[in-house]
């Protein structure tokens, strides 16, 4: 999928956006959203009026230009975030072309279309042929390249068994033979979903959204009585409204700058989770997102690098580290596993201890085996050099190395290797023939950065849960090191369902990532489960989410996006209520000057005439929607600070703003439509 | 404003800010079915008796629905009690006076008026109720309403406090509780106070005096039915008349008043209410009474801090209340210290507006208790709002729009100001990227529809009533000023039918059938489909799981919640009425300014 950010007004997008915001004009589909279908209906009657008006038909027939205006400016917010959208579903369709299946039956195989694959289907994958629909690898193993969806074009391996057995639709076999199981029905695939998401077809108001609806289609209500009742209002005075003027002081009242921009918030923030490569099933799961506050994170490579890295050499007595590691560089430099890289690395750091060129010829290396589970190298004797033979390995097998050529096994390594434990370390005893030099202290790394993060979600509020295999006492180390708030050892997939069950009790909202089958209960009940796009399909289809890119980290990220959305969301309305009070200094001394001129002190920003401050305040309003369009599209900027110091920015900048800048912004067309005598 | 009038406010400030906690305390003992009070000794006795002949069985609590039809039955009960009684005041005793049947639409009105806390009174006190009625009939509900709207209070207070549960205690239990504990004892302390600054307590009748100067009136022709005969233009017909005696009213006033203040009920023994020299006597007894109109309210912030184990919420909830009450105090002293514009063009100005109000108390401490009554939906007045200047009659006014939550009436303000304060968090609560928390609960679509539900309520009543009188011959009918005062009259009635404030603008002939059931029907709609919806969101409330509070959570304390408060309450629940009161005492104030007047 494409990585890249479209520009807010690309040709390619705004071209269908403004054609899409004549086509929402139709009120059928404008009823779905209440402040604009009101707009709508005013918008109507005064370009009624425009015929019907005995005077002032210039002015009304601008009101009802702006009204339009309005309306059609919220529906191009719309159809810009869908068109975002649509590009990407575009890009994804093409991988979806239609395939043709090897279905298996019995030994037999048959050639069928892929969309009449059923589900419990076995049909055949070979090199070069694109995987027809979902499913499970159950024979084989093969490399995939699933750049058609993840955008990576590294290829991958699927096998069945184990926790990478999950093989996507339009995803195409490099190499090998698999037979998968199909597990989607037509309609329903991986792929399906994906498009329907991007494309927001299946886009159902999240909670939030409803509720923010509701507050929405109140207060226009209320000013919908405010409106209607100054009219009985102005007959009592002797100062009668036109029906022109109070449209355009209740389509000034009612938020139409959030009303006009709820749906493309919504749409753009599921679109900026869809460009992290993260597909989410519903928009209820990214608004779930922003209100996590546990993270349950798996300790390997998520908070670790994932490898152990050899950190300090332990000589015993009577050896000086320098020569233990020089014995222990030299017993891995053929060793290719990170841990034997690392060993090699930090002999040099410490000691400059060269990686020197070990002939062939002169050495035999000696790999590691599950049952030596030792390795090391033996060295023939050369130019004067005595013969070597230098092993490094677990405690109890360099032991019994030791024991059997009749060397001695120091006490002192046996404290050292507890030590090393304690520690949350794992320690590799080396030795030369067959004396004992020392232990090698292999821990894990935790990754560069990740304590500064945990350290930011705590200032959000999240509590981080490390999840390990390990013993309590190395994991307790290296909770310690990464500064995770809490840690769970020894975790089985049962105790991790429980241990989400009982956050969850307690009234947190959890989430966590996961892969494997095993992991799939947990998935599911947690409240934002990430599956990793490796993973089986089974944990794929427990979690809300799939991460394409199967980083874990990315959790972190997508409560961002959880909080951004939300987040846009207040502002805009916070905004927008803001602005009614420059408006009413704008409209209603107009309105009442008519009849009472005594009133014109309240004219506070000076506007030009009653006319010119009605329109110029409708103006603004409609501009105004344009204007944020951006801001609704790319989201309020999220900073990872505690709630309050967020609330007073955004206070600040959108409550406060949105009390000042209509003040400015109706003076300023004030001032420019009446040197352009509009009015 | 003179150095007295700074010394007295402050003193005023100071008193309420030293009595919110002990009352806070008191009132969480009062509304904890296992609570101890040093009362307990006399009263518990009592209220085991009283369980166990009503059939209450105190340990049994109600959810929301059970305890809102509790609520609903009760009052209806009531309502009907009263309004019986008041029809049948001809029959009954201790009626000195030989007061005759209220009619049908007055009946209706008061007795409405009364079970919603509202005391409206389209009738003239003294000269229409009977010491039976005044004692039985309306004492009742100035006890059972304070103790309904406290009930609710504590109700909606537990919903936020207790996590995934679905009962908010006993309606039965806590209306007796606050009524024993709360409300009998403190009343009967009142009164004696009252008593002994000069106010009556006795059955006799009314006596007379004979004037030194008799006085020439115009006196309005009356029915049968004693309804004033209008004319052709709906001007009140009037004949010319002299005074030469005068009634001086008796009763048993001092414990009628003492709960009228202490419940916010407002509703005067006298047609003169609180500026009678029996009934408001001394500067003294002006100022208390202002005081233990704020006092239960005041408490109330204290005691939804104490059980929501957040202490500072209750006193940010209490600030944001005190920053519009002072802002409204300032104002109003200042509007009425400032006079009118008009005496001064002519050179004739007292210092200040000095008309409708008593000598005895100033101009300053006349303003401070229009605010204070209106403030607190109690609506004792103890001068003519009608005379204030434009400006100062538009700060009482501007007070109950706000939805009677500075303060406000004993529970009733508090739960007015939990449901902008839950609109607040929802509006600004996403605004750090959560799902909106009040207090660890989430506030979604069916809170955000109970707390609108309010506001809309609100709004209709006033402005609809208001538009529907202000076109109407028999709105216009019962007007005595015309242009945008009269306006500002008929948009008072509503707004504090309402707000169940009750206090009245005056200038508006308000006892005709039209006026009286309008602003009943307004009275009921601002009490009980304000209760109903809030109720609702208590019984959502209290079934949500609380979330535990961390750095993420929405703060409800500290200067940031309540500037967000204030926004609110102004933003959402008063700017409604800013066209009506643009075309009212705005304009007024804008035409005094240029020799104009009403």
């Amino acid at each position: 999928m494409s990585q890249r950010v479209p520009s807010l007004f690309d040709p390619k997008l705004v071209g269908p956006a403004v054609t899409g915001a004549f086509r929402k004009l139709d009120p059928r589909v404008l009823i779905q959203n209440p402040v604009m279908f009101v707009t709508w209906v005013g918008a109507v009657l005064t370009t009624i009026a425009v015929f019907t008006a005995t005077a002032d038909r210039g002015f009304i027939a601008q009101l009802a230009l702006w009204l339009w205006f309005t309306v059609l400016f919220a529906n191009f917010a719309e159809a810009m975030a869908e068109g975002r959208g649509k590009a990407q579903a575009d890009s994804l369709r093409r991988a979806r072309k239609d395939t043709v299946a090897r279905l298996l039956r019995g030994s037999r195989e048959e050639k069928v279309a892929a969309p009449d694959l059923q589900k419990g289907d076995l049909v055949v994958c070979e090199a070069g042929d694109v995987i027809p629909a979902d499913g499970e690898v159950i024979e084989g193993i093969a490399s995939v390249d699933e750049a058609a969806i993840t955008g990576e074009s590294a290829p991958v391996i699927r096998e069945s068994g184990g926790d990478r057995s999950a093989v996507t639709g339009g995803t195409r076999v490099i190499s090998d033979r698999i037979v998968i199981r199909v597990t989607s029905e037509k309609g329903n695939t991986f792929l399906d979903r994906m498009i329907g998401m991007v494309e927001g077809a299946r886009r159902q108001k999240t909670p939030n959204e409803i509720a923010l609806t509701i507050l929405l289609s109140a207060l226009t209500l209320v000013f919908l009585l405010v409106c209607v009742s100054l009219q009985p209002f102005g007959r009592y005075s002797g100062s009668p409204f036109s029906i022109p003027v109070l449209i355009a002081l209740l389509v000034c009242l009612i938020p139409t700058t959030i009303g006009g921009l709820l749906s493309a918030i919504g749409i753009s923030g599921i679109d900026r989770l869809i460009r992290r490569n993260v597909l989410a099933t519903s928009g209820r799961a990214v608004e779930a997102a922003g209100d996590i506050d546990v993270l349950l994170l798996d300790k390997t490579g998520t908070i670790t690098l994932g490898n152990r890295m050899a950190s300090d050499f332990l000589p015993v007595p009577g050896v000086t580290a320098e020569a233990l590691a020089d014995a222990a560089q030299l017993a891995s430099l053929a060793d290719e596993t990170p841990e034997g890289r690392s060993i090699v690395i930090l002999a040099k750091e410490r000691f400059q201890l060269r990686g020197r060129e070990v002939a062939s010829s002169h050495a035999t290396f000696v790999p590691f085996t599950a049952q030596t589970r030792m390795s090391g190298v033996d060295l023939r004797e050369t130019d004067g050099k005595a013969a070597r033979s230098v092993r490094k390995g677990a405690a109890d097998s360099v032991k019994n190395h030791v024991l059997q050529q009749g060397g001695q096994y120091p006490e002192a390594v046996g404290r050292m290797v507890d030590e090393v434990s304690r520690q949350g370390g794992t320690p590799l005893v080396v030795a030369d023939g067959r004396h004992v030099l020392g232990v090698i202290h292999l821990k894990d790394v935790v990754k560069g950065g990740i304590k500064e993060r945990f350290a930011q979600l705590r200032k959000m509020g999240i509590r981080t849960v490390m999840i390990t295999g390990d013993n309590p006492l190395t994991a307790a180390a290296i909770a310690a090191e990464a500064g995770v708030d809490d840690f769970m050892a020894q975790a089985t997939p049962e105790a991790k369902l429980q241990r989400i069950r009982s956050e969850q009790a307690a009234g947190h909202l959890v989430a966590m990532t996961g892969d494997g089958t095993n992991d799939a209960p947990a998935l599911a009940q947690a409240d934002v489960g990430v599956a990793m796009n490796t993973g089986t399909q089974a944990a794929r289809e427990a979690g809300n989410m799939v991460d394409l890119d199967s980083n874990p980290t990315k959790l972190i990220e997508i409560v961002e996006i959880g909080k951004q959305l939300l987040m846009t969301r207040g502002s805009l309305t916070t905004f927008s209520i803001a602005n009614d009070v420059a408006k009413y200094f704008a409209i209603l001394p107009a309105m009442v000057m008519v009849t009472f001129p005594a009133i014109a002190p309240l004219n506070i920003m000076r506007l030009a005439s009653p006319n010119s401050a009605i329109l110029s305040a409708i103006i603004f309003n409609a501009v105004i929607i344009i204007g944020l369009i951006p801001l609704a599209l790319r989201g309020v900027s999220y900073r990872p600070v505690g709630a309050l110091a967020l609330l007073k920015r955004n206070l600040l900048i959108y409550g406060l703003g949105g009390l000042v800048l209509p003040f400015v912004g109706i003076k300023v067309i004030d001032l420019v439509i009446t040197r352009l005598h509009l009015v | 404003m003179t150095p007295s009038a700074w010394m007295e406010f402050a003193l005023f400030l100071g008193l309420l800010t030293v009595l919110t906690k002990p009352v806070g305390l008191y009132l969480g003992q009062v509304l904890d079915p296992r609570g101890r009070t040093w009362l307990d000794p006399v009263l518990k006795p009592l209220e085991r008796l009283t369980y166990r002949v009503l059939g209450v069985r105190p340990d049994q609590e109600q959810d929301w629905k059970q305890y809102t039809l509790a609520l609903l039955l009760f009052s209806l009960v009531g309502c009907l009690f009263t309004y019986i009684l008041l029809r049948c005041q001809a029959w009954l005793p201790l009626n000195p006076q030989a007061l005759g049947a209220l009619s049908e639409h007055l009946a209706f009105n008061t007795a409405v008026s009364f079970t919603t806390n509202t005391n409206w009174q389209s009738y003239g006190g003294e000269g229409t109720l009977s010491y039976w009625s005044q004692m039985v009939a309306l004492v009742l509900h100035n006890f059972a309403s304070a103790a309904t709207g406290i009930a609710i209070a504590g109700a909606l207070v537990r919903s936020v406090a207790r996590s995934a549960a679905k009962t908010l205690g006993n309606f039965w239990v806590d209306l007796i509780r606050c009524t024993y504990f709360l409300l009998l004892p403190f009343s009967v302390v009142f009164a004696v106070f009252l008593v002994s600054q000069g106010m009556i307590q006795n059955f006799q009748p009314y006596t007379k005096a004979k004037l030194m100067e008799p006085i020439p009136i115009q006196v309005p022709v009356v029915n049968e039915q004693g309804e004033a005969v209008l004319d052709a233009a709906g001007k009140a017909v009037t004949r010319p008349g002299t005074v030469d005696e005068q009634v001086i009213v008796q009763g048993p006033m001092a414990s009628q008043v003492a709960i009228k203040m202490l419940g916010t009920n407002g509703g005067g023994y006298a047609n003169a209410n609180a500026a009678h020299p029996f009934e408001n006597p001394n500067p003294l007894s002006n100022f208390v009474q202002m005081l233990s109109i704020f006092a239960l309210g005041s408490g109330l912030t204290y005691y939804l801090g104490r059980e929501t184990g957040n202490q500072a919420h209750g006193w940010s909830v209490w600030g944001t209340m005190m920053i519009l009450f002072v802002a409204g105090v300032l104002a109003c002293a200042w509007a009425e210290a400032r006079g009118n514009p008009i005496h001064q063009a002519l050179g004739v100005a007292a210092e200040g507006n000095w008309e409708g109000k008593e000598v005895r108390f100033g101009i300053f401490s006349s303003a401070l208790f229009a605010t204070i009554t209106t403030a607190a939906s109690c609506g004792a007045v103890n001068s003519m709002h009608d005379s204030f200047t434009a400006l100062g009659g538009l700060v009482p006014l501007f007070n109950i729009q706000l939805g009677e939550v500075v303060i406000g009436g004993v529970g009733a303000g508090l739960y007015g100001i939990l449901v902008f304060v839950v609109l607040a968090v929802f509006i600004a609560g996403l605004m750090v990227g959560r799902t909106p928390e009040y207090l660890g609960k989430k506030i979604q679509a069916y809170e955000v529809k109970m707390a609108m539900l309010v506001v809309l309520v609100t709004t209709l009543s006033i402005l609809g009533f208001t538009a529907w009188a202000a076109i109407s011959p028999w709105g216009l009918a019962g007007l005595n000023n015309a242009g945008p005062h009269g306006l500002t009259e008929i948009l008072y009635a509503f707004s504090s039918a309402t707000g169940n404030n009750g206090s009245a603008f005056a200038g508006l002939s308000a006892n005709t059938p039209a006026y009286n059931l309008t602003l009943a029907v307004a009275m009921l709609a601002g009490r009980f489909l304000m209760i109903v919806p809030i109720m609702a969101l208590a019984g959502s409330l209290v079934q949500k799981k609380s979330s535990p509070p961390s750095a993420g959570t929405f703060p409800v304390s500290g200067g940031t919640f309540v500037l967000l408060l204030l926004g609110t309450v102004l933003l959402v629940g008063a700017l409604n009425f800013l066209p009506v009161l643009a075309l009212g005492p705005v304009v007024e104030h804008f035409l005094n300014l240029q020799g104009q007047l009403f």
